[in-house]
């Protein structure tokens, strides 16, 4: 049996890892998944369509992936300056930011979401100089972005770091002994290699914030067809027993993730080999 | 203890490492296993340690079958290409870990451990730098580590998987010195896997050349050198010059030459190569005997042994001649001198045969 | 080679900035509320009795998610890394699978499993079992999310090492265990305290997931970020903030951990790539 799945090999316990990786796996994550595809399809496709297709749950599509790409966003353009401040600068601090980037990912959302609430209601820090000139913040799909920003930052900085450390700094001194001034160095030799774990950066922040409930619950103001995200209209579904109306979202949603999980695969396969190309 | 490999064939998915293989090492003998990569040399190395499962043959240790043995039961050393050293333990703690993990009723005290590891230690001279990591040593050093590691569990057969390989030369002609030193001391049954030919005829008593997974000769290191079986050993272990022609009637015609041949008698031709080395060419000015005029176009005086580049109709010839005899002959680059095969080798095809000139 | 003064200040201005407002502003704001009141009403926020069953709650849902996880990472990294077989590229999708999935759906699939009108709801209910809207649900949601913290730290690492230590080892006489024990789990100990610290904060700070499944019953089902939600929503902002602090405080903690293995483990490998 064992023959079947391995060749042979001298280290024992192939059987009882995989053994217990294979239950393990199947009772957390692949049965109740299962579970959640199984139902969808018990509601059959013409109920999940009439639900997904309401005005209120198409809003709140629009919202979550809307206000997903836009944080993509703003994290892809800052956090490709706070990696490479961090990476090729030196500044007193330094090290402490760079610990603190990870912030988001030890923080609990929850106390993410109304820390940046308070800072930036009408009344709070931020808030309020942000409001005299005509930007409010949170209750509004602003304060959504501005979560998700907050929950997606370490990604593109994560990813981009170690690739920016392994850059060869002969490749840039030969654009220069090219004739090539600083600016068209960074536009044409070091942006196109730091391209493939810079899509990966933002391709995992944006995927992080489609899902993401905890830190927007509380800035977002929640009002149907305007500041509710979809995860929160799952929950609220759920909080009303319309369980066919919860897995329709759920559903829309993992088939997303899932997407977007294949996209950052071969994203990394793809940087992976340009890494192994230049060795 | 003679081991004795009966059969062995190793399927890898499509490829197979090994076809058929049948070798015996003597007991005490230190033999190497030679290719190219991709040989199964080290296939069959892995084999006979018991890391690896031949799909059909069997391993015999000391005449009894060890095929199903596991590897922890056969009782040999094992040497890592890349050593394998533990790298968060220490020297000293490497070479312990064999006593150390033994059953409790076969552990030795904590005393005779540290006396079997100092005494290992000293054997390969490093018993000063037992409290180091391995990350703190330099290449020879490990690969010294790595020996004394596998000497500890007092293997009766020692195994090397290309133990300089990863050595600079001069670290490596060394090593191999001392290997083979190490070898005459404790004499144990020893087989290692190199690709380097120079290594496998100054330290092996016995080499196994092999190639795509089959042994092509076995022999004592002259006995391979000068009457390679086939035309893939003579091309193996050294550099060669190749003469295309074909041999019929009892003769072998080699372009220039045409030599004896009374291994084929029969008048229907067939092709046939002549394969001289470098230091078997005799070089002079004057035509003498069965040979060719051939242009010098390349010379290399530095070294005891001078090296010439001759250029003929048929191609390139290498031909390496001793210091006195260059001081004698002078020859000047551009010059045409006269090229005459002492000793050339025939190989019908692929078929295994030698011819005498 | 590098960019000019101007340039270089600019960068590091707009970086700062940056995290200022996303990072360090929010996180200032947390402490500052806690303490609007003064450290009297603080600890009182904190001794109270739903405080610190939210506390024990908390603790316990960690304290079961991360050992079996840590057991799970090493099975799975064992058989991933150590031996070749079909599928192996699905299992290691499979294995990150949790991080694509949103929080509240982790929450879901086991109301739709275990809940009243789930699969296994009649069941249970005749059994008198309850696992949604109570402790169970929560550690279940607890572990899902936490699934892959120890097994992708791992997994990468034990590759990267090879087997050839581990069959020296082998050739030596050494038994699984002895193996795994002395050759194996000291070379990965690093990266398995960083799935660790990891995947401790993930389990004490968890929200969506565990949110769908706790019914939010004061004093039996609330962890410590349910029950920072519950004050919020009150408006009791002061106890919300204090509350929130406490795992505030355990985030940075958790940072100075990581990045204290990050040194720690960059220095051993170093060691490993020089040896």
């Amino acid at each position: 049996m064992k023959r079947v799945f391995t060749s042979h090999n001298v280290l024992p316990g192939f059987g009882l890892s995989m053994g217990f990786t294979m239950l393990y796996l199947s009772l957390i994550v692949l049965i109740p998944l299962a579970a959640l595809i199984f139902r969808a399809m018990t509601h059959g496709f013409g109920a999940m369509w009439a639900t997904v297709t309401e005005p209120r749950v198409i809003a709140s599509f629009r919202l979550s992936f809307g206000a997903s790409f836009l944080a993509a966003c703003v994290n892809g353009v800052f956090g490709l300056t706070v990696a490479w401040a961090l990476v090729r600068y030196r500044f007193p601090g330094r090290r402490l930011i760079d610990a603190l980037v990870d912030l988001p990912f030890a923080l609990p959302t929850a106390v993410a979401g109304i820390a940046l609430t308070s800072v930036y209601a009408p009344n709070g820090w931020l808030g309020r100089p942000l409001e005299a000139i005509g930007m409010p913040v949170a209750f509004r799909p602003l304060g959504v972005i501005v979560a998700l920003t907050f929950i997606g930052l370490p990604f593109v900085v994560r990813t981009l770091q170690p690739v920016i450390e392994d850059l060869d700094q002969e490749v840039e001194e030969a654009a220069a002994s090219l004739g090539a001034n600083r600016g068209q160095t960074f536009v044409r030799v070091i942006l196109p290699s730091l391209l493939p774990a810079w899509l990966t950066g933002f391709t995992l922040s944006f995927a992080r914030a489609i899902g993401e409930y905890g830190s927007v619950v509380f800035i977002s103001g929640n009002l149907p067809l305007r500041t509710e995200i979809a995860p929160l209209l799952i929950m609220t579904k759920l909080e009303q027993y319309d369980y066919a109306g919860a897995t329709a979202i759920s559903v829309v949603m993992l088939l997303a993730s899932f997407a977007l999980l294949w996209i950052i695969n071969a994203l990394q396969w793809w940087s992976g080999r340009r890494a192994a190309a230049r060795r | 203890m003679g081991i004795r490999v009966d059969g062995v064939t190793k399927i890898f998915g499509a490829f197979k490492a090994l076809d058929g293989v049948d070798l015996h090492v003597p007991a005490g003998e230190l033999v190497a296993l030679l290719g190219p990569s991709g040989s199964g040399k080290t296939s069959l190395l892995r084999i006979i340690a018991g890391l690896e499962r031949p799909d059909h043959g069997t391993i015999l240790f000391g005449g009894e079958d060890a095929t199903a043995r596991d590897v922890r039961e056969r009782r040999v050393g094992f040497v890592f290409q890349h050593y394998a050293l533990f790298r968060h333990m220490t020297v000293f703690e490497n070479v312990a870990f064999g006593l150390r993990v033994r059953p409790r009723s076969r552990r030795p005290g904590q005393q005779d451990i540290r006396a079997r590891v100092e005494q290992l230690l000293r054997l390969v001279q490093l018993d000063w730098l037992g409290d180091r990591l391995p990350s703190q040593l330099s290449g020879g050093q490990r690969q010294r580590v790595a020996l004394a590691r596998a000497l500890a569990v007092e293997p009766e057969v020692l195994l090397l998987d290309e133990p300089f390989g990863s050595l600079d030369a001069k670290v490596r002609q060394e090593l191999r010195r001392w290997l083979r030193r190490l070898h005459d001391e404790i004499h144990l049954t020893g087989v290692f896997v190199t690709h380097d030919q120079e290594e496998a005829l100054e330290v092996a008593d016995r080499v196994v050349v092999m190639n795509q997974g089959r042994i092509e000769q076995v022999g004592r290191p002259e006995e391979v050198f000068d009457r390679p079986a086939t035309s893939f050993v003579m091309n193996f272990l050294g550099s060669v010059n190749i003469f295309h022609g074909r041999v019929e009637s009892g003769k072998a015609l080699l372009g220039p030459f045409s030599l004896d041949y009374p291994d084929h008698p029969h008048a229907e031709s067939r092709p046939a190569a002549g394969y001289t080395r470098p230091h078997e060419l005799d070089v002079s000015r004057s035509e003498d005997g069965d040979g060719l005029w051939a242009r010098l176009s390349g010379l290399n005086v530095a070294g005891p042994v001078v090296k010439l580049e001759l250029s003929a109709p048929a191609g390139p010839i290498q031909v390496e001649m001793a210091r006195d005899r260059y001081d004698d002959l002078k020859p000047q680059l551009g010059e045409t001198l006269y090229v005459r095969p002492r000793k050339v080798r025939i190989f019908l095809g692929s078929d295994r045969e030698e011819g005498g000139l | 080679m590098t960019e000019s003064p101007l340039v270089r200040l600019f960068v590091i201005l707009a970086a700062l900035v940056f995290l200022g407002l996303f990072l360090i502003v929010p996180l200032v704001a947390v402490f500052t509320q806690a303490f609007e009141k003064g450290l009297a009403a603080y600890l009182a926020a904190i001794r109270e009795p739903d405080a610190w069953s939210a506390i024990r709650l908390t603790l316990l849902a960690a304290a079961v998610a991360v050992p079996l996880n840590v057991a799970f990472g090493l099975a799975a990294s064992w058989a991933v890394a150590k031996f070749e077989f079909r599928g192996k590229g699905l299992l290691s999708t499979l294995i990150d699978l949790p991080f694509a999935v949103s929080p509240v759906i982790a929450g879901m699939i086991f109301v739709i499993l275990f809940g009243r009108t789930g699969f296994l709801g009649e069941w249970l209910a005749r059994h008198d079992v309850r696992i949604i809207f109570a402790v169970p649900g929560v550690i279940l949601a607890t572990l899902f999310v936490t699934f892959p913290f120890v097994a992708r730290e791992l997994i990468p690492l034990m590759q990267a090492s090879g087997k050839e230590e581990e069959e020296a080892a082998r050739v030596l006489g050494a038994g699984g265990w002895q193996i795994f024990r002395r050759v194996t789990l000291p070379n990965v100990k690093w990266g398995l305290l960083y799935g660790i610290i990891l995947c401790n904060a993930r389990a004490m700070g968890e929200f969506g997931a565990v949110s769908v499944v706790s019914g939010h019953i004061r004093g039996r089902t609330n962890t410590l970020p349910l029950h920072v939600e519950i004050l919020y929503n009150e408006y009791n902002f002061q106890a919300a903030f204090a509350v929130a602090s406490l795992l505030t405080f355990l985030a940075l903690v958790t940072l100075i951990l990581k990045s204290w293995v990050e040194r720690k483990s960059r220095r051993s490998e170093a060691d490993a790539a020089s040896g």
